[in-house]
């Protein structure tokens, strides 16, 4: 079967320092994989080694079944990103927003049009589609991110620390939209420090300090190390590794 | 193309959001050209004379008071002691010292020569030798109209210069200064904001988004290239307007080649820009490398101080400088009505000029971190 990522030995050296180390796993298609570590285990720079953003010191990776080694600019086609730091312009209006990566992305100004309606009608932000975004609570403008970095239907979406500082109902909305969208097929790999979340995934890895410790459904991995809750499991892990 | 006329839309709708950016853009360069103009001039006018005078004959008054009425100079006092006369120049109460000896009057007439002394403050060497220039000239047109009795009978000087000042004949430095301003106002300004606008986005974050977007890098440039461009040529119409309904500065050029070497001028300083916030991590770092070579650029094009009279090393370093390319096109096409046959070397530089910078911009530019 097709993986929709599949790592070997993915490896990141700055100078002398190994931020990732020669990790290797497979994300299925429409799963929802949980990417967690501390703060500086690796995490991001895996992630922008996935998008294209860094070039891997050492092994491979597949992303949509493309090379990110050899060919990053067809993976970046392919995929839909949605970063820690709020990506949209803040001072263009949601529509210019929606507007302007639909044309990055190549999408016909009529596509552009019926998207821009559908989405704005899905999110509730009819009345503020010709506001600047910059007016928008944080929430809302994460989901309207997220639903802009799908909007060239891409197969696999990454998302990095999507719902940092977002208040706990907003968050759980927004997970609402990532199941929605695992539902219609998107392979969602989301990195994020709020444990119950992480209960949200179908697998979780945890990272310390570059390598993958552990690796299993949620309730496996509670199981493994006969914790609570996935909090526990990451305390565990992040205390061994010190 | 479709992507990058959506990145020019978007350019367009953020520098008219933004409420510093049009200000900059329309209002700086109608009040640069305008206090530049006035302000920055080579002329030095209201020297303070001040006259020793042994001789206090009237001729010796009649000379003085031809200084007074030169335009140049404002007789400060006249005293009869050298001593006094040198502290006020020491105290910079006077610019130059007029010393006019005994006997002045009685030679004159007598022996058909006289002499008259000129001391200058040349702590700024520019003012003084044209204060010294000036003086000169006063001193010989006044033996010229008052030719002695003595020397009536000899030939008169066999050599006399007459001047004529063509292209600016009335030598009215603000022509002169309006185009060279113009130019510089325009390099300054598009540098500043293309090399501002690039690093902008990659504080804020907004080009880690575009990064991971399959845009290519000549579309992420041309996006961000294309706005500023097309503002220069705005510029430049309100430039040459202002210079013409305040300045009447002369058009003798063909006013398609000026804004057919804009375009190709303004990509150079694009580039430029563009290099820098390849560079620079923030839009400090951004702004101080920007202000380091404009500086320099600014320095040494030629707006203030001739290019000619620079040493030599300084001309050959001149060669790099988009800017001084700019100031003597301006001239040469506004002033002196050159053709695209005259500038023509001038303008393939700088079109040579773009390409590499640009190549580099391109080249540097990282859509991987």
């Amino acid at each position: 079967m097709d993986h929709a990522i599949q790592i070997e030995q993915l490896t990141k050296t700055f100078g002398n320092f190994t931020a990732v180390n020669a990790i290797s796993f497979e994300v299925a298609p429409g799963e929802i994989f949980g990417f967690l570590g501390a703060n500086g285990a690796g995490k991001t720079t895996a992630l922008k080694m996935l998008t294209g953003l860094l070039k891997p010191s050492g092994g491979q990776a597949w992303v949509a079944g493309i090379d990110v080694q050899r060919k990053p600019e067809q993976v970046k086609r392919r995929i839909g990103y949605m970063s820690q730091k709020f990506s949209l312009y803040e001072d263009l209006t949601v529509r210019e927003n929606i507007r302007l990566y639909g044309g990055i992305y190549g999408l016909k100004r009529t596509d552009i049009k019926a998207k821009t309606a559908v989405l704005l009608e899905k999110l509730q932000l009819e009345p503020y589609a010709d506001q600047l975004v910059a007016g928008l609570p944080l929430g809302w403008r994460q989901k309207l991110a997220f639903s802009v970095a799908l909007l060239h239907e891409p197969r696999i979406v990454f998302l990095d620390e999507p719902t940092s500082g977002v208040d706990p109902l907003t968050r759980r909305q927004f997970w609402d939209l990532i199941y929605e969208a695992a539902h219609n097929g998107v392979t969602l790999m989301v990195t994020t420090h709020y444990m119950d979340e992480a209960e949200y995934c179908n697998r979780v890895s945890i990272m310390v300090d570059g390598k993958i410790e552990a690796l299993d459904t949620p309730r496996n991995m509670k199981k493994t190390f006969a914790a609570e809750d996935m909090d526990e499991v990451f305390r565990k892990l992040a205390r061994s590794g010190s | 193309m479709r992507t990058v006329l959506y990145l020019v839309q978007k350019e367009f709708l953020q520098i008219f959001r933004n409420k510093f950016m049009l200000p900059m853009l329309l209002v700086m360069p109608v009040v640069q050209t305008i206090l530049l103009s006035y302000a920055a001039n080579y002329e030095v006018k209201n020297l303070s004379l001040g006259v020793v005078d042994h001789d206090l004959s009237p001729m010796s008054r009649q000379l003085v008071a031809t200084f007074g009425a030169s335009g140049y100079f404002t007789v400060y006092n006249t005293v009869f002691s050298s001593k006094i006369a040198d502290a006020d120049l020491a105290r910079d109460r006077t610019d130059l010292i007029l010393e006019i000896p005994p006997h002045f009057e009685r030679d004159y007439i007598r022996e058909g020569a006289g002499k008259v002394a000129i001391t200058a403050n040349a702590i700024n060497a520019v003012k003084a030798g044209l204060a010294i220039g000036y003086a000169n000239n006063i001193v010989r047109a006044y033996s010229l109209s008052h030719a002695s009795p003595v020397a009536v009978n000899r030939p008169p000087a066999a050599i006399q210069v007459e001047y004529s000042n063509w292209y600016n004949p009335l030598l009215d430095y603000k022509t002169f200064m309006v185009p060279g301003i113009l130019g510089e106002i325009i390099a300054l300004i598009i540098c500043f904001l293309t090399a501002l606008n690039i690093v902008r986005e990659r504080e804020v974050g907004t080009i880690e988004q575009l990064n991971v977007t399959p845009i290519h890098k000549w579309q992420f440039i041309l996006g961000k290239l294309l706005p500023f461009w097309m503002i220069s040529l705005v510029m430049m119409t309100v430039g040459l307007t202002v210079g013409w309904l305040v300045f009447r500065i002369p058009m003798l050029g063909n006013l398609w080649l000026v804004f057919a070497y804009t375009l190709v001028f303004a990509p150079c300083m694009l580039g430029i820009g563009f290099l820098i916030s390849n560079f620079a991590e923030s839009q400090q770092q951004a702004m101080f490398t920007a202000w380091f070579f404009l500086l320099i650029f600014i320095l040494m094009c030629g707006l203030f101080t001739p290019v000619d009279s620079m040493p030599e090393w300084a001309q050959w370093l001149n060669t790099i400088n988009p800017v001084k390319y700019f100031v003597e096109f301006m001239r040469l096409v506004l002033l002196k009505g050159a053709t695209f046959a005259d500038i023509q070397q001038n303008f393939f530089t700088v079109l040579g000029y773009a390409a590499v910078v640009n190549g580099l911009a391109v080249w540097t530019y990282r859509k991987r971190v």
